[in-house]
């Protein structure tokens, strides 16, 4: 039986040779190839603009009284979005059949980590000023930094084998490894679920998101359980 | 506004508001020993060891004095103003200054109730008129783990309840902040269980370093920052000190604080400043000290700075929780 979250899933680490085709079996509009590179342009210059905007209310000071904590929450924040908008990627080719959103995941999927790792080198060098014993006591005894902790760690591996030769050298357990994004998904969820002071809507809303994801993903998990 | 609020315009002399007189202090002296010893009367496990050796020891009026003033480096009045918690006015940082014209704070009126002789509703005038106005240059640790230094003008919170003459069961004083949801954005959610509520233990609302503050930096105090009357206790981590308050109470027993009634495990109602003791969230063994240039790239690298027992004002305040377990009473 042809399993839809097989072939898409590989597609994320891989843009050639079977995904095209496999979306393409599942009636998704086809893409041209320059259409292609338009988008992933499109998608890269957008998801730098977060990224240009932090740096410009840093440089003019319009960030706050308190960059630090302004930066921290910059960045964790895009790194859940992109998180977030990595794992739309499958629902969107299989019920929308948007062929393109499978192809853009990996680069999405990247930038989820990019941010992510700069949210992480502002936790321990502006932060922490890498006073490790702090950092450690923190990752042990704060259940939020514990959870974003986790969550980076489970990135770490997906991001580095994110690339054709990883994807190829694996095989099989290509596949099985990045289902992990959901451990990390869940993890930077709880992050900011437990960090949030009082008002908890805005993490909230997150976690909507994120049970909505998998919930939509369940029917394609029972049935390779049943294959 | 008018200036009321403000002190009288600062020069190289110390203004006369600042000069206490003798008997005044002498009667704050009998008052803090009379806490003290009611203190001791409760011993709750062992003392924390503060290294201080004044730590049972009533602090003198010299040590005292010596606090009202730190020459710390100021927050700037930008920052102080434009970066708040007041949750009634939005839960980010910038939103109390953004909505800081919902606050309506005129007229103003305090109710007082409880265990004194003169419970009643006072207007603004009426508390404020007896008072001078003092500067008062403290620590504002936040909870956060972030600080300031902000230069506070007001009085001291125990002048103004000795004129309501609290009874013998007079033995907390609790505060409330004004309720008005139909105009305060932050009141529509229930964020926190509205009125926001705080309390302070007699003895601590009666010590020298505890004031109502009406202005700082020289001016009215802005909406953001608690207008037109709040409190600033500054050993104390900066939730503690209510904002915009609309009415005092004196009770026989610990009244119920918002923070406390929201997380009782993250927020005790003593919330002395204490490095030792964690907070599920924040370390609070060190913290981000707002003060200086906060713009550009220099303002990233500047490391945090250690925090201190009570704040820094162990030498001051460290008798009032003599022979109790900070970590259990946090």
């Amino acid at each position: 039986m042809t399993n839809k979250i097989a072939a898409t899933g590989v597609t994320a680490g891989s843009d050639k040779p079977f995904p095209a085709s496999a979306v393409d079996n599942k009636g998704s509009r086809k893409i041209s190839v320059s259409r292609l590179a338009w988008i992933k342009i499109a998608v890269f210059f957008a998801a730098c603009i977060p990224l240009a905007l932090l740096v410009v209310s840093v440089l003019t000071g319009s960030i706050g009284p308190n960059p630090v904590e302004g930066i921290e929450q910059a960045t964790g924040e895009w790194a859940l979005r992109f998180l977030l908008l990595s794992l739309c990627a499958t629902p969107l080719t299989l019920h929308l059949r948007w062929a393109w959103a499978a192809r853009v995941r990996r680069m999405i999927g990247l930038f989820a980590f990019f941010y992510a790792s700069l949210h992480v080198l502002t936790y321990l060098w502006l932060d922490h000023f890498w006073v490790w014993l702090d950092i450690v006591l923190e990752i042990v005894e704060k259940p939020f930094i514990t959870a974003g902790f986790l969550a980076f760690v489970v990135l770490v591996p997906l991001a580095v084998t994110s690339n054709r030769f990883a994807v190829r050298r694996l095989g099989k357990r290509w596949k099985a490894l990045h289902k992990w994004v959901y451990f990390a998904a869940v993890f930077a969820v709880l992050h900011f679920v437990w960090l949030a002071k009082g008002d908890r809507l805005e993490p909230v809303v997150y976690l909507a998101i994120l049970l909505i994801l998998l919930i939509l993903r369940l029917p394609a998990v029972l049935r390779s359980n049943e294959g | 506004m008018n200036s009321r609020f403000n002190p009288e315009k600062k020069s190289g002399a110390i203004p006369s508001s600042e000069i206490t007189d003798r008997k005044v202090f002498e009667q704050r002296r009998t008052l803090i020993k009379a806490s003290v010893a009611g203190a001791a009367g409760s011993l709750f496990g062992y003392s924390l060891g503060t290294g201080s050796a004044l730590a049972n020891e009533v602090a003198d009026e010299d040590t005292i004095r010596a606090a009202f003033r730190t020459t710390e480096e100021l927050t700037s009045q930008k920052t102080a103003t434009s970066y708040n918690n007041f949750y009634e006015l939005g839960t980010d940082k910038g939103d109390p200054a953004r909505y800081a014209n919902r606050l309506i704070t005129e007229p103003w009126s305090v109710k007082v109730d409880g265990e004194c002789n003169k419970p009643g509703t006072y207007t603004l005038e009426d508390i404020l008129k007896p008072h001078d106005i003092e500067e008062r240059i403290y620590r504002l640790r936040c909870v956060e783990a972030w600080s300031m230094v902000i230069p506070w003008n007001g009085f001291q919170l125990g002048d103004l309840l000795k004129r309501f003459e609290p009874t013998g069961n007079a033995k907390y004083v609790a505060f409330e902040t004004i309720l008005d949801p139909d105009r305060l954005p932050g009141q529509r959610r229930p964020v926190l269980q509205w009125p926001y509520r705080e309390g302070l233990r007699l003895d601590e609302a009666m010590h020298p370093l505890t004031i109502l503050a009406t202005g700082m930096y020289g001016e009215d105090i802005p909406n953001q920052n608690g207008a037109p009357l709040r409190l600033v206790v500054p050993w104390k981590y900066g939730f503690k000190s209510i904002k915009s308050i609309v009415r005092i109470s004196f009770t026989e027993k610990e009244p119920p604080t918002s923070w406390n009634m929201s997380a009782p495990h993250e927020y005790g109602f003593y919330s002395n400043v204490n490095p030792k003791v964690s907070h599920p969230r924040w370390s609070q063994s060190r913290e981000r000290r707002l003060a200086g240039e906060t713009k550009g790239i220099s303002a990233l690298f500047s490391p945090k700075v250690e925090t201190h027992f009570l704040n820094g004002y162990a030498d001051q305040v460290g008798s009032l929780y003599a022979d109790m377990d900070l970590k259990k009473f946090f």
